[in-house]
């Protein structure tokens, strides 16, 4: 298995501490109806993890701010996805 | 701020970049918006720059854009776990200035791109998200940002901010966007000593080599891998469309590493140093997916009104395109004093209709469908060809003809021969 965070390690970020840009709605249903949980595996930074009760995490650190999240939450639309504030977030050298 | 300006630009891509720069130059009073620290510090491309499309609006680029390398050789490569089957195009002719492919690396070329738009006379402010469009009832009068008293009013609201633009939705001018008309592609870059690089490649100085590839590099989901060189580096990524992804369940970090661990690749990037992993979405949906693009006091350019052809990979370039002409659209109608009115800016839909953009996007209409419901081009095709390839190569005793009609025989055990025909029929079509 390889480790996201060891990619991630290399990027620069400015975190937004106590002011995550993605949040989930509604928790229960992550929980509860979602069966796919896509999130967990869509998401090129791992920022969602699925724990043993099956509640979903999400810690948005090392968020790459691409979207994916958001769009391919098809049936619940439960991410509220916006931008950081401006200057916050990932920080690219190269792109 | 309460100034009022001719005209607001949302976002410092190439879009936004060559509207701004279009419309400061013939005298318009322009604010640009960005909210990364600086001009491409959120923005990810392969990344090669179409000469073309820049030179149209800033025809000495060359002097001092940083370019990496010229491209005088593309690879087409179609992998199997083991092997890939591949052609080369390479010629001396594009060793001929001015030359018409370059790799970049955006975050560098956003920054001088930007540079080039402060000199030509626009208002950039950066570390600035904009959260709405202030509307008076069906019209953009204006946008609200992130800072403090930060309502800003303009005659025309460009909107430049790329695939995600939460913008236009919020505004109702775009639906959400479907899982499948967005690719998602991951990528790094690794350095490796210039010497390296052009020895493994086989180029010198300013030269580069690009590599497409396909097949079973992406496991069966729609999409491709590329690797460019840069100057001093290697970018390596693989982007398939979010449906498949989804449907998949295949991480796409776990899919990059797959890729760069093929025994055709691995070599290529040995003993570099990665620095930087990055990821972003590719709006793949073609003509058939592009939204609405102007509307009273609005229009939308670049990534954000679709405007990607994925056959050709090209993106930056009908970026640049559509946002000068949304430029120039808005400098024809002030120096006539016409309102911004829907009616007025529909001249920027007719032009680009007039134009390689949606010509290009209208050939390849219906590619997006054709490949979703045919996921054998990517995983049947690549293994069938890499075998018969093997099979015609390995020198065994076996004769040459009874080795042809193995490979028949494969090929007609996988596909019908009507599934064959039926492919061929389908991809001659889609790119008529
Ligand atoms: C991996 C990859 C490889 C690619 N390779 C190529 C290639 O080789 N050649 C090619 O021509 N194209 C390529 N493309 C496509 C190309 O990168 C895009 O088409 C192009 O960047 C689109 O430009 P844009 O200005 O429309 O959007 P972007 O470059 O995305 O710029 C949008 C800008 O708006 C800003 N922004 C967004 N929202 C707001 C807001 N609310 N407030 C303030 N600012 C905001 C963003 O920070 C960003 O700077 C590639 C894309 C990817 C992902
Ligand atoms: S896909 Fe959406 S609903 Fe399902 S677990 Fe993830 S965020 Fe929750
Ligand atoms: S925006 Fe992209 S990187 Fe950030 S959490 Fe969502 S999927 Fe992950």
């Amino acid at each position: 298995m390889i480790k996201v965070e060891e990619k991630l390690f290399q990027n620069r970020y400015r975190v937004d501490a106590e002011h995550p840009h993605i949040n989930i709605g509604n928790p229960e249903v992550c929980q509860v109806e979602c069966k796919t949980q896509q999130c967990t595996y869509c998401c090129p930074a791992g920022c969602y993890t699925r724990e043993g009760n099956g509640r979903i995490v999400l810690i948005t650190d090392g968020c790459l701010e691409c979207g994916t999240c958001r769009i391919i939450c098809t049936e619940f639309r439960n991410v509220e996805w916006e931008y950081p504030r401006g200057g916050y977030g990932i920080l690219f050298k190269f792109g | 701020m309460d100034e009022k300006f001719d005209a607001i630009v949302v976002g410092a891509g190439p879009s936004g970049n060559a509207a701004a720069y279009t419309m400061a130059k013939a005298g318009l009073k322009v604010l640009q918006l960005e909210r990364g620290e600086y001009p491409g510090s959120k923005n990810v491309q392969g990344a090669i720059l179409y000469s073309d499309a820049l030179e149209r609006i800033i025809p000495d680029f060359r002097e001092d854009a940083p370019l990496e390398r010229h491209l005088i050789e593309q690879r087409m490569w179609v992998l199997d776990d083991e092997s890939y089957v591949g052609s080369n195009y390479r010629s001396d002719e594009f060793n001929k200035p001015p030359y018409n492919r370059y790799t970049i690396i955006r975050a560098q070329f956003d920054k001088w791109f930007s540079q080039k738009v402060r000199e030509a006379g626009a208002l950039i402010i950066c570390e600035t998200t904009v959260t709405d469009l202030i509307m008076d009832r069906t019209r953009v009068i204006g946008v609200r940002t992130d800072r403090e008293g930060g309502s800003i009013y303009a005659d025309v609201v460009i909107l430049a901010d790329g695939v995600n633009s939460l913008l236009a939705k919020k505004a109702g001018f775009h639906p959400e966007l479907h899982p499948k008309d967005v690719a998602l592609a991951v990528k790094e870059i690794h350095f490796l000593p210039q010497e390296t690089i052009e020895q493994r490649f086989n180029v010198g100085g300013d030269e580069g080599v690009v590599i497409e590839m396909a097949g079973k590099i992406t496991q069966g989901m729609v999409g491709t891998g590329f690797l460019y060189t840069n100057k001093e580096s290697l970018t390596i990524g693989v982007g398939c469309m979010l449906s498949d992804f989804k449907q998949q369940g295949t991480s796409p970090y776990a899919l990059l590493e797959q890729m760069k661990s093929h025994p055709s690749i691995k070599p290529l990037l040995a003993g570099g140093e990665m620095k930087e992993y990055t990821a972003h979405l590719i709006p793949e949906g073609g003509y058939n997916a592009v939204p609405q693009i102007y509307g009273e006091g609005w229009l939308i350019v670049g990534d954000s009104g679709m405007f990607v052809n994925a056959v050709h990979r090209e993106g930056s370039n009908l970026a640049m395109t559509t946002g000068r002409v949304a430029g120039e659209t808005v400098i024809e109608l002030a120096a006539r004093k016409k309102p911004m009115s829907a009616a007025n800016l529909a001249l920027y839909r007719k032009t680009l209709d007039d134009s390689f953009v949606m010509k290009d996007l209208k050939k390849y209409r219906n590619m997006p469908e054709i490949l979703h419901g045919n996921h054998q081009f990517f995983t049947t095709y690549p293994e069938l060809v890499n075998r018969a390839m093997h099979t015609m190569l390995t020198v065994d005793g076996i004769d040459k003809k009874t080795k042809e009609r193995e490979v028949r025989q494969d090929f007609r055990k996988k596909r019908s021969l009507f599934g064959l025909m039926g492919d061929a029929f389908k991809m001659w079509r889609a790119f008529e």
